[in-house]
């Protein structure tokens, strides 16, 4: 890795759409290792930010880098360090667990034994090894975000992107999934950027970044940027006064 | 190497499967050419005399002069219909997650085509069988020899439906694909009516049908048929399945901020 340390490093990018400013000279670093949430309102660019992240879009302006490779220069290997939960699901439904992180598996490259020994791997990282066989469509919501969890953690990736990972999901299976993927940062060293508009999923000891209008706001530990009130108050008062 | 060829199986597999899965996909892809075939042509039959053309070597009934042309416009169909899902529907998702993979987009292009285009073979020859059934048959090396045709068609249409997915924002729905892409390449070719009979009455339209893609397809499929080349069909097609994939690999270029509107 050419530049340790980082995990995720994104410097001054700047993306518009026709008409519209998305992004304003984002800079965004995530250490190794490091569980980032990147809060942000809706339509403050989040999901440009990880559309540029995942090389669905490039930019001219400004630099990214996963797990230490530059998007622009080496966007293959950038992109074989990196693990996308996407916002909508994008399972297929009509196949099972297991066939679903095949066909992924085989998108890296993966197949035969160790293809077969990396799905089992990541399926228990999420617990949901049992369920290999259910079909997609007959998951919960909460157990369908897991498969595209484990899914995304099949080829080994050091940095695992999410974005809104637990829309639309029931309170108990939003706690159980971040306290999950906190917990694989902190035990595997798993680099993490976690995309939300939710304030309680937001732990005192994470990384936190505020996007707000294409801007960052704030980039520090959520406790020193909450300081001795609630985060939510924080957050509300800080996005609103540049409203 | 090996990796290239894992993703590609994996995603023809997959394209197949969902094809299977969709039973009414499959149905309605072996009734429409059917209709017109078994409905359309024998109506037909008495309105248009044939003259002996090549590849025929002898008077051939109209249900049989255009069954290459609804091969082509079952691959057509086909061609829009996989690629045209990605835009719409929620089959976007599953081309995010495509475009992730580390392997280079070109190939992940190419093989979703091949994999429509596996797909398509399985459309064509049902629908072959069933002709062949209702009494309308090649000669039989011709359904082995248009085999490499209809791969080479259904990548050239498929790649149509690759390149309008990725570029037009305009057509808003399928209609608007029917009115504007698939009924236009349909009619302007010789998949209805040799060519010649159409310069009989207008130059202009026959220019037109001269310039269409889709009567080279058309013309390969016919030809192979009856275990003949046409060059300049198979040469025209090559041509168009190269630009149609440029302009395909153009519009899925990220730079040019792919699925923006979605973004």
């Amino acid at each position: 890795m050419s530049s340790a340390g980082f995990g995720i490093q994104v410097d001054r990018v700047s993306y518009r759409y026709a008409q519209r400013v998305a992004l304003d000279k984002v800079v965004l670093r995530v250490e190794s290792g490091h569980f980032c949430a990147l809060l942000g309102p809706n339509g403050a660019g989040k999901s440009t930010l990880f559309a540029l992240l995942t090389r669905l879009f490039v930019t001219p302006q400004g630099r990214i880098r996963i797990a230490g490779f530059d998007l622009g220069d080496q966007p293959r290997r950038a992109l074989a360090r990196l693990g996308v939960v996407f916002q909508q699901s994008t399972l297929d439904l009509d196949l099972t667990v297991y066939r679903n992180l095949r066909y992924f598996a085989a998108l890296h490259g993966l197949a035969g034994r160790s293809a077969e020994r990396r799905i089992q791997a990541a399926l228990d990282r999420v617990d949901m090894r049992e369920r290999a066989g259910e079909r997609a469509r007959e998951l919960s919501g909460g157990h369908r975000r897991r498969t595209e969890i484990a899914r995304a953690l099949v080829h080994a990736p050091d940095v695992l992107l999410l974005d809104e990972p637990t829309v639309g999901l029931d309170a108990a299976s939003r706690a159980s999934i971040t306290e999950q993927v906190h917990t694989l940062c902190s035990d595997e060293g798993l680099t993490v950027l976690w995309a939300t508009h939710l304030v309680d999923e937001v732990r005192a000891q994470d990384d936190l970044v505020i996007l707000h209008q294409g801007r960052v706001l704030r980039q520090d530990l959520a406790g020193r940027i909450a300081g001795d009130k609630p985060l939510s108050e924080v957050f509300l008062a800080m996005t609103a006064s540049t409203s | 190497m090996t990796a290239y060829l894992i993703a590609l199986s994996a995603i023809v597999q997959r394209e197949s499967l969902r094809f299977v899965h969709q039973r009414g996909r499959f149905l309605s892809a072996l009734v429409r050419p059917l209709v017109w075939l078994l409905i359309f042509a024998v109506g037909f039959r008495s309105a248009l005399g044939l003259s002996i053309i090549p590849p025929y070597e002898t008077y051939i009934t109209y249900e049989t002069y255009i069954v290459p042309g609804l091969c082509a416009m079952v691959q057509l169909f086909n061609g829009m219909q996989s690629s045209l899902s990605l835009v719409y529907d929620r089959e976007m998702g599953s081309m995010r997650l495509l475009l992730t993979s580390p392997l280079p987009r070109w190939w992940l292009l190419t093989s979703k085509l091949l994999a429509g285009t596996a797909v398509s073979l399985l459309q064509v020859y049902a629908f072959l069988a069933v002709a062949a059934v209702a009494g309308i048959t090649m000669p039989w090396q011709g359904y082995l020899l248009v085999l490499p045709a209809l791969v080479l068609t259904g990548m050239m249409l498929g790649a149509v439906g690759l390149a309008l997915s990725s570029t037009i924002r305009q057509l808003e729905n399928f209609a608007g694909v029917m009115n504007f892409v698939i009924f236009p390449a349909f009619f302007l070719s010789s998949a209805l009516y040799p060519l010649g009979k159409m310069a009989e009455s207008s130059h202009l339209l026959y220019r037109i049908c001269t310039s269409n893609p889709f009567t080279y397809a058309v013309e390969t499929i016919r030809f192979a048929l009856y275990g003949q080349i046409n060059g300049a069909a198979l040469g025209w097609t090559m041509l168009a399945l190269g630009l149609f994939m440029l302009l395909a690999l153009w519009g899925y270029d990220p730079a040019r901020g792919l699925i923006t509107r979605r973004g």
